[in-house]
C-alpha cells in the first residue's frame, strides 16, 4: 500500500487522508477471496502492517502541533480496521442492500406436514371437555348389536333403527341378534362400555370414527367422525346439561356464541334435545351460511334414558359387577356432535369427500 | 308433512297469535316448523319436521292439541264436531266383521254407504288439497286422506259390491296372492295381516288397500274401514314388501286405539257430503279387550313432582329467586296444567304431596314411564326457560393410555413434512388379499357400499396407494402423506382391531452426497422412520427382509425395534404401480403403530458436553458392494476406542462406467470424530487411532485411497 506523505495538516485534509485509508481497508474486507488472517497480517501486523506504516509515516513524522489531531484520527482508524476484521471473521459483513438481494423473492423453507383438519377439530373439541374435567374414552369401530343398539334402547325391529343405516359384517345370521357385528353407527356404544367398566361418577368425552350406509355426496360420507360426551353422577340435571354445553360452545366458538335447545328424539336420552348455536358467521343476524335463520344446528343431547342405565345394570349383573347405576339416585346426560360438519363449517369446506381424499392441494391449505 | 294454519285454527277458535309466532313456539317445543309459505286457501302452509316418536302430532288435530297446551287455549272436540256419530239414514244390519288375528288387530270399525256418485272432491276438501299440493283422486278416496290429515287415523274405502261376505281380519295364507292399489301383485307370507272377505284377501292391513276392491268411478256402494293394527306386525309387513305408506307410517308407530270410530264417522260424514248416498245401518265397532287394555286403558303410572325437579334442575325462575315467596318454575300447578292439556288424566294419590296417578292418553303410546312425562313437562315448559348450571364433580380424570404416543407420532411425521390423511375404512377383496397377511385374516362386509369396499381394510397400505394415485392422476407430483387409523384382521366370527400407520411418498426427493436421485425417496422414508422410532424406547435396526409382495424386490427394508419387526417399507412393486397406472416411483411404509403405542416414549437424558476439542478424521476407501455400512460401523466401533464420538458416511460414489471406481465397488468417505471428556487429544492418540481405523477397514476388504 502506498502511503502518501502528509503535507497539509488542516483537519479537513487529515480527515480526507484517513478516510481514504479506511475505505481501502473496507474494500479489502469486502473483496472476493478475503481471508481474515491475511488481512490481520497486512493491516494490523506489528512489524509490517499498514497501520504500523501509517503510524510511522504520519504520526511519528508529524510536527508537534499536529500530533494530537493525527493521534485521535489514528486511534479511530485502528478501531475501525479492527472492527472490520471482527465483523468479517464472524461472517457478518454488512453488505449494502443494493448488492443484489431481491427481498421480494419467496424465502426458502422445508416442507411442513399438515395436521388433518378433522383430527385438529376433534382434538380441539376434546380439549374443551378435558379442561372441564372429562376423561377421554375410546372404543372399537366394529361393534356388536348389543352395544350399538340394544343397550342404547333401540329394541329389535324398532323404527328408530331405520334412522341409522347400518353397515354390517358378513356371516352374522347364525348369531343371536345382540352378538351380531356391525360398523358402529355412532360413538355412543362407548358410553355403555365405560359404564360397564366404571361406577359413577363418570365424565367422559369420546372421539371416534363411525360408519353408516349412506350414499356419498357433498355433505354425506359413509365414514365420518363424532365426539360424544357422558356425565353421570347423583343429581345431574337437565339444567346441568344446558350449562355444560353452553359453556363448551362458548369455549370452542367464542364467548359471544349463544345456544338454544329444542326438543328432539333419541332412543337413548329422555328428555332429548337438539342444540343450535347463534351463527358464528353473522352473529345471528342471518346470512347464507345459516340459511338466514341466525342459528346453526350443531349437536344432539339429552338426559340418559333410565332404560340405558337399566340395560347397563342388567349387563353388569351378567358380568358379575354390582348394578350401581341406580336410577333412583343416579342421573346423567349425554351429547354428541358431528366433527366433519363442524370442521366443514369452521373452514368453509364445501365437499365432505375432500376430507377423505388425501388430496395434497386440499391438505396443504391447512398448513 | 304439511300443516295449513287455516285448517289448524279451525280446531283452536280462541288462538290469537300470528302464524310466525306460532311457528317459532311450536318449533321450540319439538313440533318443528322447517318452512313457512303462503297457502292458496289463506293463512300459511307449514312444512313440518316432526320426530319419529311423535306420530300423534303428524296431523292437524295433533298439532292443534300441542298448540292448545302451549298457549293454554281451548281445543275443539272432534267427537262433538266433524267426527261426531253419524246417524243411519237408511235401516240396515251392521256389516259383519270378524277379527281372527286378535293379537294383531285390536279394533275394526265398518260402515256401509249405499248409492254414492263418485266424482271429484269439492269444497273444503278440494281447497285444502290444492293448498297442500295433495293429488286429488276421487271424492271418497280424497276424503280418507282428508281424515288422515285431519286427525291421523288411516281409513280405507272398499267398493262394497266387490266383497263376498263379511270382513275377516286374519293372517295371510302363505303364498296367497294379492294385487295392491299400486298395481303390483304381491305374494304374501303367513305373518302378513290381511283384511279379507270370506273368500279372498282384500288389502294388506295397515299398509295398502287392494286393487280389485278399490273405489272407482263406477262404484255405487261403499264400505268405510277404520281400524287399529299392531305396530310391529305392520312394520314387518311394510318392510317385507318394501311399502312405506302414510298408513304404515302411522300404524307402525302406534295409532290411537280410540280414533278408529272417530275416523270412520268423519269419513262417512264427508263421503255423504261429497258423493251423496245413504248411511245404512249402525257403525260396527269390534273391539279386542286385551289390546284395548294395553293401549287406550293402560294402568295409570306414578308421577312425582320431586322427580320432575330432580331430573330437570334449575329453571330461570328458580335462578332469579331472591327470597320471599317461592314460585318454582316446575310447580305442581305447572305439571298439572301441561300434562292435562296434553290429554293426561292426573289424580293426586294423596300418599305424598306432589304425587299423581296419571292416566295416559290413548294417542300417546310413546308415553309409558314417569321419565316420559317428565320430558313432556320440560318440553311444553320450554327448554330455554331452564337455567345454565354446571354440575359439581368429584372423581378422577383418566388419561387415555396412548394419547401421548399418538401425539408424538403425529408431531414427528408432520415435522418431517408428512401430512395426515384419512382414507376409506374399506378395501376390495383383491387388495385385502394382497396387502393383508394371510395368517391374520380379513373381514368381509355383509352389505358393502360397493364391490371395491367389500372388506374391512387389513392394512392402511392400499388406501395410501389409492391416495398417492389420486394425487398423481391430478398432476400433483410431490406427495408426503401418513395415515394413523384402525385396521381390521381376524374373521367375521371375531374381528380384531388395532392401530396401524402408513406412510406414502412420491416425487421431489433430493439426491445427496450419499444417495443418488433414484434412491433418495427410499432414504427419505427411512429417515422418517428412524426419527419416528427414535421417539420410542428401544434400539432400532434395519434389515432387508423378508418383505411383503407389494414391495419391489431389492427395494425395501424392515425396521426392528429391540428385535421386533415394527415396520416394512419400500418402493411399491412394479406390477402394482402398473395396475394403478402410477407414472413415478412411490415409496410406502407400513408401521405397526400398535407395537409402538405399547412402548414408552423415550425420555431424553442430558449428558455433559466435553470442554475439549473434537477432532475429525476422514478416511477414503473403496469397498466391494458386498460391504454394507453396518459392517463398517460395527468394525470401527469394535475397535473399542472410547473417544470415538461419531462414525458417519460423508460421501458414497459409484461409477456406472467403472472408470473412477471399478464395477461392483464403491468409494466411501468415512468420517470419524474423536473427543475426550478428560483431556486434549494428542497427535500420538490420533495417529494410532487412524492406523487402527485403516487396518480395520482394510480388514473388511477396503482399499485405502490415501
Amino acid at each position: 500500500m502506498n502511503i502518501p506523505q502528509l503535507i497539509d495538516f488542516t483537519e479537513a485534509s487529515l480527515d480526507a487522508a484517513f478516510a481514504s485509508v479506511r475505505n481501502e481497508a473496507e474494500a479489502a474486507v469486502a473483496a472476493p477471496g478475503f481471508e481474515a488472517e491475511q488481512f490481520r497480517l497486512e493491516w494490523l501486523g506489528r512489524k509490517q502492517g499498514h497501520l504500523k506504516a501509517i503510524s510511522d509515516a504520519w504520526l511519528k513524522a508529524a510536527p508537534p502541533e499536529a500530533k494530537k489531531l493525527i493521534g485521535q484520527r489514528f486511534n479511530a482508524l485502528k478501531e475501525q480496521v479492527e472492527g472490520f476484521l471482527i465483523a468479517a471473521s464472524a461472517g457478518a459483513v454488512v453488505k449494502p442492500a443494493s448488492a443484489g438481494l431481491d427481498v421480494t423473492l419467496p424465502g426458502s423453507s422445508q416442507r411442513v406436514g399438515v395436521e388433518h383438519p378433522l383430527v385438529k377439530t376433534m382434538a380441539e373439541i376434546v380439549g374443551v371437555f378435558q379442561r372441564m374435567g372429562y376423561s377421554v374414552g375410546l372404543g372399537p369401530e366394529v361393534e356388536s348389536d348389543f352395544y350399538n343398539f340394544e343397550a342404547l334402547n333401540f329394541p329389535p325391529n324398532h323404527p328408530a333403527r331405520d334412522t341409522q343405516d347400518t353397515l354390517v359384517v358378513a356371516e352374522q345370521e347364525g348369531k343371536p341378534l345382540r352378538e351380531r357385528l356391525l360398523m358402529r353407527t355412532h360413538t355412543s356404544p362407548v358410553q355403555i362400555r365405560s359404564m360397564l367398566e366404571q361406577a359413577p361418577p363418570l365424565r367422559l368425552v369420546i372421539p371416534g370414527k363411525v360408519h353408516r350406509n349412506d350414499a356419498a355426496d357433498a355433505t354425506h360420507s359413509p365414514v365420518f367422525h363424532q365426539v360424544e360426551g357422558l356425565c353421570v353422577d347423583t343429581n345431574i340435571t337437565f339444567s346441568d346439561l344446558k350449562g355444560t354445553l353452553d359453556h363448551a360452545m362458548k369455549a370452542f366458538f367464542g364467548s359471544a356464541v349463544k345456544t338454544r335447545f329444542f326438543p328432539s328424539f333419541f332412543p337413548f336420552t329422555e328428555p332429548s334435545a337438539d342444540v343450535q348455536i347463534s351463527c358464528i358467521f353473522c352473529g345471528g343476524k342471518g346470512c347464507r351460511k345459516c340459511k338466514y335463520s341466525g342459528w346453526i344446528e350443531l349437536l344432539g343431547c339429552g338426559m340418559v334414558d333410565p332404560a340405558v342405565f337399566e340395560a347397563v345394570n342388567q349387563r353388569r349383573i351378567e358380568l358379575g359387577h354390582d348394578p350401581v347405576y341406580d336410577t333412583r339416585r343416579i342421573s346423567g346426560f349425554a351429547f354428541g356432535m358431528g366433527v366433519d360438519r363442524i370442521a366443514m363449517m369452521k373452514y368453509g369446506i364445501s365437499d365432505i369427500g375432500l376430507l377423505y381424499s388425501g388430496d395434497m392441494r386440499f391438505l396443504e391449505q391447512f398448513a | 308433512m304439511n300443516i295449513l294454519t287455516k285448517w289448524l285454527r279451525s280446531y283452536l277458535p280462541e288462538l290469537s297469535v300470528d302464524d310466525r309466532q306460532l311457528a317459532e313456539d311450536l318449533t321450540l317445543r319439538g313440533i318443528a316448523v322447517e318452512g313457512e309459505f303462503d297457502a292458496s286457501c289463506g293463512g300459511s302452509r307449514f312444512e313440518m319436521d316432526i320426530t319419529t316418536n311423535r306420530v300423534d302430532a303428524m296431523n292437524h288435530y295433533g298439532v292443534a292439541r300441542e298448540t292448545a297446551a302451549i298457549y293454554d287455549v281451548p281445543l275443539a272436540s272432534l267427537a262433538e264436531g266433524i267426527a261426531a256419530p253419524v246417524a243411519e239414514t237408511a235401516k240396515g244390519e251392521g256389516f259383519p266383521v270378524r277379527i281372527e288375528a286378535r293379537d294383531l288387530c285390536g279394533r275394526f270399525t265398518a260402515r256401509v254407504i249405499r248409492g254414492v256418485t263418485v266424482g271429484p272432491a269439492k269444497g273444503l276438501v278440494a281447497g285444502y288439497f290444492a293448498a297442500l299440493g295433495q293429488k286429488p283422486i276421487s271424492a271418497p278416496v280424497d276424503v280418507t286422506n282428508f281424515g288422515w290429515l285431519a286427525m291421523g287415523q288411516p281409513t280405507h274405502v272398499f267398493d262394497l259390491d266387490t266383497l263376498e261376505g263379511g270382513i275377516v281380519v286374519r293372517r295371510a295364507k302363505a303364498g296367497e296372492k294379492l294385487r295392491l292399489l299400486d298395481g303390483t301383485e304381491r305374494t304374501l307370507v303367513a305373518d302378513d295381516l290381511v283384511v279379507a272377505d270370506e273368500k279372498k284377501a282384500l288389502g294388506l292391513a295397515g299398509v295398502m288397500g287392494g286393487w280389485d276392491s278399490r273405489v272407482t268411478e263406477t262404484t255405487k256402494n261403499i264400505l268405510v274401514e277404520a281400524a287399529w293394527f299392531d305396530p310391529s306386525a305392520i312394520r314387518a309387513s311394510s318392510r317385507r314388501h318394501g311399502l312405506h305408506t302414510d298408513a304404515s307410517h302411522r300404524f307402525e308407530r302406534g295409532a290411537d286405539f280410540n280414533a278408529a270410530p272417530l275416523g270412520n264417522n268423519l269419513v262417512t260424514r264427508l263421503v255423504v257430503e261429497q258423493a251423496g248416498g245413504e248411511v245404512v245401518g249402525p257403525l260396527v265397532d269390534v273391539i279386542v279387550p286385551e289390546i284395548q287394555a294395553k293401549t287406550a286403558d293402560r294402568t295409570p303410572i306414578v308421577l312425582r313432582v320431586r322427580e320432575v325437579q330432580r331430573h330437570l334442575g334449575t329453571t330461570l325462575e328458580d335462578a332469579a329467586w331472591q327470597g320471599g315467596e317461592r314460585t318454582s318454575g316446575l310447580s305442581e300447578a305447572i305439571v298439572e296444567q301441561y300434562l292435562g292439556a296434553l290429554g293426561c288424566g292426573l289424580t293426586a294419590t294423596g300418599a305424598v304431596a306432589g304425587e299423581y296417578g296419571v292416566k295416559l292418553p290413548s294417542w300417546r303410546l310413546d308415553l309409558e314411564r314417569e321419565i316420559d312425562l317428565i320430558e313432556e313437562v320440560a318440553r311444553v315448559y320450554g327448554y330455554n326457560k331452564f337455567a345454565d348450571t354446571l354440575p359439581a364433580f368429584a372423581g378422577a380424570v383418566v388419561e387415555q393410555p396412548h394419547a401421548e404416543q399418538e401425539r408424538a407420532i403425529r408431531e414427528t411425521l408432520c415435522s418431517l413434512g408428512f401430512s395426515e390423511a384419512i382414507s376409506s375404512t374399506f378395501t376390495s377383496a383383491e387388495e385385502a388379499a394382497m396387502f393383508g397377511g394371510a395368517a391374520a385374516g380379513a373381514v368381509a362386509m355383509g352389505n358393502p357400499l360397493s364391490e371395491e369396499a367389500g372388506m374391512l381394510r387389513p392394512s392402511l397400505v392400499p388406501g395410501m396407494a389409492t391416495m398417492l394415485a389420486h394425487n398423481l392422476h391430478r398432476d400433483v407430483n410431490e406427495v408426503r402423506l401418513f395415515e394413523l387409523g384402525t385396521v381390521f384382521t381376524g374373521s367375521t366370527a371375531e374381528v380384531k382391531e388395532h392401530t396401524g400407520l402408513a406412510l406414502g411418498a412420491t416425487g421431489a426427493a433430493i439426491a445427496t452426497s450419499l444417495y443418488g436421485a433414484q434412491d433418495a425417496l427410499f432414504y427419505e422414508t427411512k429417515g422418517a422412520i428412524e426419527r419416528l422410532l427414535a421417539k420410542f424406547e428401544g434400539t432400532a435396526r434395519f434389515d432387508a427382509g423378508p418383505l411383503p409382495a407389494w414391495i419391489e424386490p431389492g427395494r425395501g427394508a424392515r425396521a426392528l425395534l429391540d428385535g421386533e419387526v415394527v415396520a416394512v417399507f419400500g418402493e411399491l412393486s412394479a406390477s402394482e404401480s402398473q395396475r394403478r397406472k402410477l407414472r413415478q416411483t412411490c415409496v410406502l411404509a407400513e408401521v405397526g403403530a400398535n407395537l409402538l403405542l405399547r412402548r414408552a416414549l423415550r425420555q431424553p437424558v442430558s449428558r455433559d458436553i466435553s470442554r475439549y476439542q473434537a477432532v475429525e478424521r476422514d478416511f477414503s476407501f473403496v469397498f466391494p458392494d458386498a460391504v454394507r455400512w453396518q459392517q463398517i460401523d460395527e468394525a470401527l466401533r469394535g475397535l473399542g476406542i472410547a473417544e470415538t464420538q461419531r462414525i458417519t458416511p460423508v460421501e458414497i460414489f459409484r461409477d456406472a462406467k467403472g472408470k473412477a471406481v471399478a464395477a461392483g465397488h464403491y468409494s466411501a468417505l468415512v468420517r470419524v470424530v474423536f473427543q475426550s471428556n478428560e483431556r486434549t487429544l494428542t497427535e500420538e492418540d490420533l495417529g494410532s487411532w487412524s492406523d487402527k481405523t485403516v487396518t480395520a477397514l482394510v480388514g473388511l476388504g477396503g482399499v485405502h485411497r490415501a
